[in-house]
């Protein structure tokens, strides 16, 4: 199994994804923004960072680069697409996922475990998870804001597209609680916090059991390898 | 150069945080009669050949479609400015502003 894991000039956590897939038990692959190739991927990861210094708005001048009429083309055949943070910014910008991301309602960056509800567990990103799994996977941006108009939101929270709801705290401002969204389909998965910062002991969030020990986020790729192998 | 200036604006809807900011620093500078700050974006798009309608018109859509995001902005005005241009003044798209 090989999970494309692509590099933007300013992205920061490409890396972190990639050894996220590795331990997760698939072949990580590193792809180029500036190429118009998968490698014959079978699952694509966005990551996080400030891809193209986030200026124009955080991923949009990402959702223009050449690889991404690629992964759009590919999200539409079906391929399991996964957005982190500055990638789910990319994947709002693309049109791929419903709705928008601004900055935070209070101003400021943000960077703390944070506490969320997995509600969609029958995506391609979300299938390992039982239904109402709450997680705690580290969160940190200054654009994070969920926002989309009322019809939108009524048919995302109506058709079960809320992948991700923030619990305890709203960290952003974000409309009902919204940390991350799939698409229709289920294949095309985005959210905030970043679940590849919690997928080993010794380098994830604080548990009650011990410090550091939080791997909550591993099921996210996990899910993708039980997805693909589900084919 | 003719050039085209593109004005986009958060959505009226939507918080701006940043000139949320802004209007608090005014606040506790003492100027509190300046109740409410919305901060936006201003391109200027230089370009080759005629000032024309077509131009705009290219200009209008890549303001649409690229300068701003319609789901969380508006484009509130696209028009030339500068001198030699044949169609000086404001043409506008999107949300009526005050010609310029």
């Amino acid at each position: 199994m090989r999970i494309g894991v692509v590099t933007f000039p300013g992205s920061l956590d490409d890396r972190d994804a990639q050894r996220a897939v590795r331990l997760a038990g698939a072949t990580p692959v590193a792809l180029w923004h500036g190429e118009h190739d998968l490698r014959g991927v079978d699952a694509i990861v966005l990551p996080g960072g400030f891809s193209y210094g986030d200026y124009l708005r955080a991923g949009a001048i990402a959702s223009l680069s050449p690889i991404m009429a690629e992964v759009i083309a590919a999200a539409n055949r079906g391929v399991p697409v996964l957005g982190i943070c500055n990638g789910f910014q990319m994947l709002a910008e693309a049109h791929l996922l419903d709705g928008g991301l601004i900055r935070n309602d209070h101003g400021t960056f943000i960077c703390r475990d944070q506490k969320l509800r997995v509600e969609n567990t029958s995506t391609a990103w979300t299938n390992g998870y039982a239904p109402g799994t709450e997680i705690t996977i580290p969160l940190k941006n200054g654009e994070g804001g969920f926002v989309a108009d009322a019809e939108t939101i009524a048919r995302l929270e109506g058709e079960g597209q809320v992948a991700f709801r923030y619990l305890g705290v709203n960290p952003n401002g974000s409309i009902n609680d919204i940390a991350g969204v799939t698409n229709a389909r289920g294949n095309v998965v985005g959210l905030m916090p970043h679940p590849e910062h919690a997928i080993e002991e010794g380098f994830g969030p604080d548990t009650d059991a011990a410090m550091r020990s939080g791997t909550d986020g591993l099921t996210i790729f996990t899910s993708a390898i039980a997805a693909l192998a589900a084919v | 150069m003719p050039t085209i200036v593109v004005e986009v604006m958060p959505k009226a809807v939507l918080l701006d945080p940043q000139g949320k900011a802004v209007a608090g620093a005014l606040h506790r500078l003492g100027r509190s009669r300046f109740t409410d700050v919305r901060l936006g974006k201003r391109f200027e798009i230089a370009f080759e050949g005629d000032a024309d309608e077509a131009t705009l018109a290219e200009v209008r859509e890549l303001a649409e479609t690229m300068l701003s995001n319609s789901v969380i902005e508006d484009v509130v005005s696209v028009h030339f400015v500068g001198s030699g241009s044949q169609t000086d003044g404001a043409l506008v798209a999107g949300t009526p502003v005050e010609a310029s």
